[in-house]
């Protein structure tokens, strides 16, 4: 096929925010009836390239083109009316409202002056009938997981019946089936001539559905290329610029024989929880925590941190039994818990990186009545140092910094408290290659000091890659757990292991 | 994943809690004073309840935006009084337009229309604080009700007469709004109810039934999620807001002729009844939720209560204490429905 001609051309695109140049002569072109992957680390300006396109953002200058005429949406809706729509890598949905509502809202069928409720109806079950989605469109979106929301978030853009789908990280949240239901649907569109531009973080999938990589770094264009022509390490090492075919340190703790925590028969109270959970973890020890979505991984390290309520069961730690009721009395216990949803139960975005980092341990910087604000800074500067957080002061705003600095900010304020146990949910998630290299290198550090780290992720590598053990969660139960040199560490197979204990009780 | 809907004793408690709570003041008071149960009592309790609950039709839009309205009193004091000194009776020596020499249907459609659009204006301009300006509407409208009261007193206090007393002596034919019935069965219905059942209709309407209404549920409920569908935020709040206005105009209209005399205090606290009719009525403060019948119950139950407190006798005072209770345990049982436990 000669395909000289693009669906959307985007040339020498700039935008300047306050204080950084976030895209610098950014380009991309989409060629009809392919998959494009956009590359780069967190903060390379992916994300803001397409918000300029969808017309969230005015560009300052540059053109964009569709079908080599020069266009320039000033709003979603302007963007829309023009065949380009957008899932957004936040799930944008009005939760008390009912599936139908949500996908044609801004533009719901009608009857005079009345909206057509029937039409709508009709509608959605035909576009999901299309889509091989299995829903009751009349029921709230809210009653629906955060993997079928996804999945319902991706038919509404796709009933645009747009020309240029763009996929902002999609899959964050989808099964391994889901996954496969998406691609499906992508394979589908490509044949009908639609393009699509896909930002996501996970190689494999770039590698498996992409036609065309475009790489970004720091706001500027990188190259594009056919997927056919490239490797998982050659875009890591044009994403970061550096040398990356090592993704995991080495591992440097060694795990005692010494049990600092040991769970038994956990089981929370509300459902959904963890049922009968019991472990041990030692020191030293990185202990990974592998299962699908809705495994209940989240709900089992937030019942033994207490923000769960916990049903039935025990937790000693050093032999002695705690009760671990609120979070409070749990740090006071010795753990730390880094939540899964940074933006939402992470980061307090209007406070600043000294604010953000001694939130948790305010009570040690006590001078009678009143809190020491040398002391403060002076452990805010260290951890920066320690952590090599990238900002410009400590007074910055922690909003204003990248993913991966961000959550190294997290790090700091619950290193600060001194923990013992560490539990991380999904502490790497939308951060860049080269800020999860860090984190992997503290997580392991951390081990070696003698303290225990549980680490829960959905990214097989990464768990195989620096855990010493695996225990793997199905359907809210204990599925088994795998040793390092026996069942994985370069052990034939070992994928497949985990994945077949993940789907236990399923 | 098929889940089987189980009847749960803690949750229906939990849902209807605040109206077994209600129904119990209710009885209580009919036990001290069965006269309670008359349908004098009822028709004024129905009355009351309608040119308040219009007020909430009003403001229930703007909760379910996420916002509020402190204004509404205020806003229906200036309103009523430029209604009332445009409509006082010919006869009356004292009147604010001694050159009017007739009051006609028309002069009252013109009463109306003035009260429309001065109420109006004022949301509009809550709602360009809130949506333009992104001001949180609490503080905007704290602001326009200053504005209003001060000028609704300027007004009022510079009669030509020079009297500086509450407007009164309207002309017969506006009065009758409010006086008037008619009669379905044995049963009297005032025009307040009806219009007021009528205006509530309309609201369901257009709550459920238009783009207005959905858009105002999106934007209340996620506004970027709207946004981002190609909802104009600005234009949804903006609208909402002047329907408001709408509603404030109608019912300020109506109270004039019901309370017969619009004074400088007129209207005070009026904002607390709106919001708490809202409130019990399940619009959330979160935003996003809401139901017209809900705001129609709401301002029923009230009335209902705040009239038989005073039909009771209790000390005026002490009515403010068990109001404000309520509005707090209304909201304190609505926070409860949409936290989930963990």
């Amino acid at each position: 096929m000669e395909d000289n001609k693009y669906l959307l051309e985007m040339i020498d695109i700039e935008k300047q925010f306050p204080g950084v140049k976030a895209l610098d002569h950014a380009q991309l072109k989409l060629r009809p009836g392919t998959v494009h992957a956009l590359m780069g680390e967190n903060g390379a300006g992916k994300s803001t390239l397409m918000k300029c396109l969808f017309g969230i953002y005015k560009k300052d200058s540059g053109s964009i083109r569709m079908d080599g005429k020069e266009v320039d949406f000033i709003n979603p809706r302007n963007a829309l009316d023009h065949g380009v729509a957008m899932v957004h890598q936040e799930l944008n949905q009005v939760l008390y409202r009912s599936v139908m509502e949500n996908i044609w809202m801004g533009r719901f069928p009608k009857n005079g002056p009345l909206v057509d409720h029937r039409k709508m109806k009709e509608a959605t079950e035909t576009v999901m009938r299309e889509l091989e989605i299995n829903v009751d469109v009349t029921k709230n979106i809210g009653s629906y997981t955060v993997s079928q929301r996804q999945m319902l978030e991706i038919a509404k853009a796709v009933s645009y019946n747009a020309r240029i789908l763009v996929l902002d990280e999609p899959t964050s949240s989808l099964t391994q089936d889901e996954v496969e239901h998406l691609f499906h649907i992508m394979k589908k569109l490509t044949a009908d001539g639609v393009g699509i531009i896909y930002i996501s973080h996970k190689m494999d999938e770039i590698m498996r559905i992409a036609d065309d990589v475009t790489i970004m770094r720091d706001g500027k264009w990188v190259s594009t290329d056919p997927t056919s022509s490239l490797d998982t390490d050659i875009i890591i090492k044009r994403m970061v610029n550096r040398d990356m075919s090592h993704r995991f340190p080495e591992k440097t703790n060694q795990p005692g024989d010494e049990v600092i925590m040991k769970v038994e028969g956990l089981t929370g109270k509300y459902e959904p929880t963890c049922h009968n959970v019991s472990f041990e973890l030692h020191k030293g020890e990185v202990l990974g925590i592998a299962g699908l979505v809705g495994s209940r991984r989240t709900e089992l390290l937030s019942t033994i941190f207490g923000s769960m309520e916990r049903g039935s069961g025990t937790i000693l730690v050093d032999g002695r039994e705690v009760r671990n009721r609120t979070p409070k009395e749990s740090i006071r216990n010795g753990f730390a818990m880094v939540t899964e949803e940074r933006r939402a139960t992470g980061c307090f975005p209007y406070g600043n990186i000294l604010f953000n980092t001694v939130i948790a341990n305010l009570r040690s910087y006590k001078k009678g009545p009143l809190l020491s604000d040398k002391a403060m800074a002076s452990d805010t500067a260290a951890y920066i140092d320690k952590l090599k957080t990238k900002t410009p002061s400590q007074k910055t705003l922690i909003k204003n910094l990248s993913g991966g600095n961000q959550q190294k900010v997290i790090f700091s304020r619950w290193l600060l408290t001194d923990p013992h146990i560490l539990l991380l949910d999904e502490p790497t998630r939308g951060i860049d290659v080269g800020a999860k290299y860090e984190i992997y290198e503290l997580m392991l550090d951390l081990a070696k000091q003698g303290r225990g780290v549980c680490f829960i992720s959905s990214e097989m590598p990464e768990l195989i890659g620096i855990c010493d053990r695996i225990l793997v969660m199905s359907n809210g139960q204990l599925a088994g757990i795998v040793e390092r040199g026996k069942d994985f560490g370069g052990i034939p197979g070992e994928q497949e292991t985990i994945m077949a204990l993940q789907a236990k009780y399923v | 994943m098929e889940k089987k809907k189980e009847f749960k004793l803690g949750e229906f408690l939990l849902k209807y809690a605040l109206y077994f709570i209600l129904l119990a003041i209710l009885i209580v008071i009919v036990a001290i004073n069965p006269k309670f149960l008359s349908i004098t009592n009822l028709i004024s309790i129905l009355k009351q309840a309608s040119t308040k609950g219009i007020l909430a039709l009003g403001v229930a839009g703007i909760i379910v935006l996420a916002g509020t309205d402190l204004s509404v009193g205020r806003i229906l004091g200036l309103t009523a009084a430029i209604a009332a000194s445009l409509l006082q009776s010919v006869t009356f020596p004292m009147r604010y337009y001694p050159q009017l020499q007739e009051v006609t249907y028309g002069t009252i459609l013109i009463g109306l229309l003035i009260c429309v659009a001065v109420a109006v204006a004022f949301s509009a301009f809550n709602g360009f604080g809130m949506a333009k300006l992104h001001m949180h509407p609490f503080i905007v409208s704290l602001g326009t009700s200053l504005i209003a009261y001060g000028l609704c007193c300027i007004y009022i206090e510079n009669q030509p007469s020079g009297s500086t007393q509450a407007l009164s002596s309207f002309d017969q034919k506006y009065l009758k709004l409010a006086t008037d019935s008619i009669k379905i069965g044995s049963v009297k219905i005032p025009w307040l109810v009806i219009i007021f059942l009528l205006l509530a209709a309309f609201t369901w309407v257009m709550w459920n039934k238009t783009t207005f209404g959905k858009n105002m549920f999106a934007v209340g409920g996620n506004t970027e999620a709207a946004e981002v569908s190609g909802i104009s935020v600005t234009k949804t709040i903006m609208s909402v807001f002047i329907y408001a206005g709408i509603m404030y105009g109608i019912g300020s209209f109506l109270e004039g002729a019901r309370i017969q005399s619009v004074g400088t205090n007129t209207g005070f606290n009026y904002e607390q009844d709106a919001i708490a009719s809202c409130v019990i009525g399940g619009v959330s403060f979160n935003g996003g939720i809401g139901t017209v019948q809900g705001v129609v119950i709401g301002s029923i139950i009230l009335q209902a209560i705040n009239y038989g407190l005073y039909f009771l006798g209790v000390n005026a005072y002490l009515q403010y204490v068990i109001r404000g209770a309520i509005i707090i345990v209304a909201v304190a049982i609505d926070v409860r429905k949409y936290i989930n436990k963990r």
